[in-house]
């Protein structure tokens, strides 16, 4: 091997339960984590289906009850584990349908992701509770109900952990073979959409079995506050999804998918004219929201407020993005950004416009 | 009502001195186009280009794309109350100019015109990369509004298409297919024990670049209503709208609306296409709840087995798609939505702006929010000075080698909710 297949070598981490690592059964899943050199139990047949792309250096057991006892505690040994070794990829599994080792799998994988930042893959059966519980957070090809299925799931987990570890282009979830759930990705189908539509209508109609292709997700949805005790001594704040901007959008906020959001004063700022704010959304007639942006965030009828005492006091920032097209994980990610802005400011009540 | 389509396969388009259709060539005299559009004193002046599959050209920003047909035989005209005067259409012989369209290009009104590429990458996602195209690049009077400037441009677009499909009135069909929409009871005693299927088309109806006109009404100001699937073939839905470039339905998708060619398909074999229903889009919630409220009353009223809906545009439209879905469902008629998805740039983000359990059956035309390099094109029909702020663009997506980065949602019709393209996602 010369020096720049070594260098391309890619390094695995695989974590496995007692019972693969060859301890043994239920009577052993008190196991504590331990790392051992090389690929063991079903880490031969991965080393196997890498063939020369990629090595597995280290393997860590751990015992099921153990993890699900110890979860704190497991969580950090086993992480302490990866930073030895600062593997390119870490694959748990697969756990098939085993509940604690699927969610075992799951919970390690989402520790390694979010905080070593390492790519990770799984595998399990789609009714391991650890796939309802981690199908939106990371890859999880879906396998068999049993050991049996190891034959079927290791060549597709192999060859889905060597794109993920070299960041390469991911297919969509039927072309990889993983959980749809998680990641939306386009691919060609063999036929046109209306075409699809009609077959899925007719199977539908027929009460034969058919596949949608977006599964309706959980929607997130937000419990009110209990109202303000007393309007007239809080201080307000404007926040918008309608793309209201000084004039010129100085901070070039997207028409559309919006990748950021902008922060303005209004200290002083009784109108928005033509003259000084318009809107950067690209989703309606912009026209009115142009010639008069108080129409989508409204200051003048905020200041009249607070001239009058009917409410405390306007906040002298306000907070603006266009929802058009914009990913709900983007808003959700702003927001979580302005709003410790808004509290860390002492803003009491915010007035949400959309458009 | 029966109507027949005679499809006539134009291979090659050519500007020239006089204007026919002959041996598959359409022939342009771009002097005829020309003072044709500028009876309306609105525009400036507009200058022609041709576009063809394969070659290094990008087209942009694109307002609307129209396919040339005529009426050969039979009532009414092309785009009734738009261009011809209102009658009924749907029935007769309609000639269509099959593999040629106008695209109408000009400086941006909005944010939501879009790119065709006719080669690399980004043509895989339109199908106007497959088309040849008459590009009308138009320059507006000054001092219009965007509204003025918006109709004269769509109006101008379709006297220009139907023009050249009058060209082939007299052209003899390479291929002929016939359709046949009968009345409830002529269908239903021609085929008592089939499905009776009917189709929701919901209609942009938002506001400047958001709206679509039927027979030149404009459907936000109309209640949900019916149609025969037969009319669309004739233009009486033309698109006033680019919502984003990639799910605004183009008039070019209403003349051919697949879900229309793809249920009479079956019509007859596996289900009994009974109905058409267009409902609009509108941004008031009462406006909302009456359409929906009124889309699952025709739906019932029609005695409907099983729909599919179809959208137009995203986020808010949502809220429409699955209020109609819902009640729908509600009178325990089967649906089948198609819609798209906007899950961010890494396709992990929550897909639609409104969901319900009810949508259990969903055909999916992609996500919009996935990035694609577009590579540089050796000719740039229209301009380019917009591709960073048209929906899908973004600040400094413009690179040094004259690549453009966009998301996928820039480009016409590459998410199409009309099931007019062969992309998904999962």
């Amino acid at each position: 091997m010369n020096s720049k297949e070594e260098r391309d070598l890619l390094k695995i981490l695989h974590y496995i339960n007692q019972f693969y690592g060859g301890i043994g059964g239920e009577e052993h899943a008190g196991h504590l984590p331990e790392m051992r050199e090389g690929a063991h139990g079903p880490g031969m047949a991965f080393a196997a289906a890498f063939g020369d792309a990629a090595t597995i250096t280290h393997t860590i057991v751990c015992g099921d009850s153990y993890f699900g006892e110890n979860l704190e505690a497991a969580k950090q040994t086993i992480l302490d584990m990866v930073r030895q070794v600062k593997p390119d990829m870490f694959i748990a599994g697969p756990a098939f349908n085993a509940g604690r080792y699927g969610v075992a799998c799951g919970t390690i994988c989402d520790a390694v992701k979010t905080e070593l930042g390492i790519p990770v893959l799984t595998g399990m059966y789609v009714e391991n509770p650890g796939a309802e519980m981690f199908v939106d957070k990371m890859h999880i090809i879906s396998t068999r109900d049993s050991g049996a299925g190891m034959r079927e799931a290791v060549p597709k987990m192999a060859k889905l952990a060597l794109k993920l570890a070299r960041g390469e282009k991911i297919g969509a979830s039927i072309e990889e073979g993983y959980m749809p759930g998680y990641m939306r990705v386009n691919f060609f189908e063999k036929e046109r959409g209306s075409k699809r539509a009609v077959d899925m209508l007719l199977a539908k109609m027929k009460g034969e079995p058919f596949v949608t292709e977006f599964p309706m997700p959980d929607f997130d949805r937000v419990e009110p506050l209990p109202p303000i005790a007393d309007i007239t001594k809080a201080r307000v704040a404007l926040v918008t999804s309608g793309g209201i901007v000084p004039k010129g959008n100085p901070d070039r906020i997207e028409a559309s998918s919006a990748s950021k959001y902008g922060e303005y004063d209004i200290a002083g700022v009784g109108d928005l004219t033509e003259a000084t704010y318009e809107t950067a959304h690209g989703g309606y007639d912009p026209t009115y929201a142009n010639v008069d942006a108080d129409r989508v965030l409204p200051v003048d009828v905020l200041r009249e407020m607070e001239t009058a005492g009917k409410i405390g006091s306007l906040h002298n920032k306000f907070y603006t993005t266009t929802g058009n097209g914009t990913a709900v994980k983007s808003s959700a990610a702003f927001a979580v950004e302005f709003a410790a802005k808004l509290k860390n400011d002492g803003v009491d009540a915010v007035i949400l416009t959309s458009t | 009502m029966k109507l027949t389509i005679g499809n006539i396969n134009i291979t090659d388009v050519v500007l020239g001195a006089e204007s026919k259709v002959e041996g598959g060539t359409l022939f342009v005299n771009p002097k005829e186009l020309e003072a044709l559009v500028l009876e309306d004193g609105n525009i400036a002046s507009v200058s022609f280009d041709v576009a063809k599959p394969g070659e290094s050209t990008r087209i942009t920003p694109v307002k609307d794309v129209i396919e040339p047909r005529t009426k050969a035989d039979g009532p009414g005209g092309m785009f009734p109350g738009v261009v011809a005067k209102v009658d009924t259409v749907g029935s007769g012989v309609t000639h269509v100019l099959k593999g040629a369209a106008v695209v109408t290009v000009g400086k941006i009104v909005g944010f939501q015109e879009g790119i065709i590429d006719m080669s690399g990458p980004g043509a895989d996602y339109t199908p106007f990369s497959g088309t040849i195209n008459l590009v009308m690049d138009f320059v507006p009077r000054d001092g219009l509004s965007a509204q003025e400037y918006e109709k004269s441009l769509r109006v101008a677009g379709l006297k220009a298409a139907s023009f050249l499909g009058d060209l082939a009135k007299n052209v003899k069909p390479d291929e002929v297919i016939e359709y046949d929409f009968l009345s409830a009871t002529e269908s239903m005693k021609k085929y008592p024990d089939l499905p009776r299927v009917g189709y929701v088309q919901m209609l942009q109806s938002q506001g400047l670049l958001h709206d679509t006109y039927v027979y030149g009404v404009d459907m936000k100001q109309s209640l949900t209503t019916m149609i025969s699937p037969t009319e669309v073939f004739d233009g009486a839905i033309v698109s006033g709208n680019c919502v984003s470039a990639c799910d605004k339905n183009t008039t070019y998708h209403h003349q051919n609306n697949p879900v229309v060619t793809d249920l009479f398909a079956r019509h007859g074999a596996e289900l009994n296409f009974a109905g058409m229903i267009i409902t609009n889009e509108n941004v008031y919630l009462a406006d909302k709840i009456r359409s929906s409220d009124w889309t699952a009353k025709l739906c019932e009223m029609m005695g409907f087995d099983g729909v599919i809906i179809s959208q137009e545009g995203f986020g808010n439209p949502d809220t429409d798609l699955i209020m109609n879905c819902k009640k729908i469902e509600a009178k325990g008629i089967h649906t089948v939505i198609i819609t798209d998805e906007y899950a961010g740039r890494d396709g992990t983000s929550q897909s639609l702006a409104d969901v319900d359990a009810a949508a259990n059956a969903v055909v999916t035309g992609g996500n919009a929010n996935e990035v694609v390099t577009l590579p540089k094109m050796d000719k740039i029909i229209g301009s380019q000075d917009y591709v960073d702020v048209i929906a899908g663009g973004f600040e400094n997506n413009m690179k040094s080698d004259g690549s453009i980065v966009v998301e996928i949602q820039a480009i016409i019709g590459a998410t199409n909710e009309m099931g007019f393209n062969k992309m998904s996602a999962r």
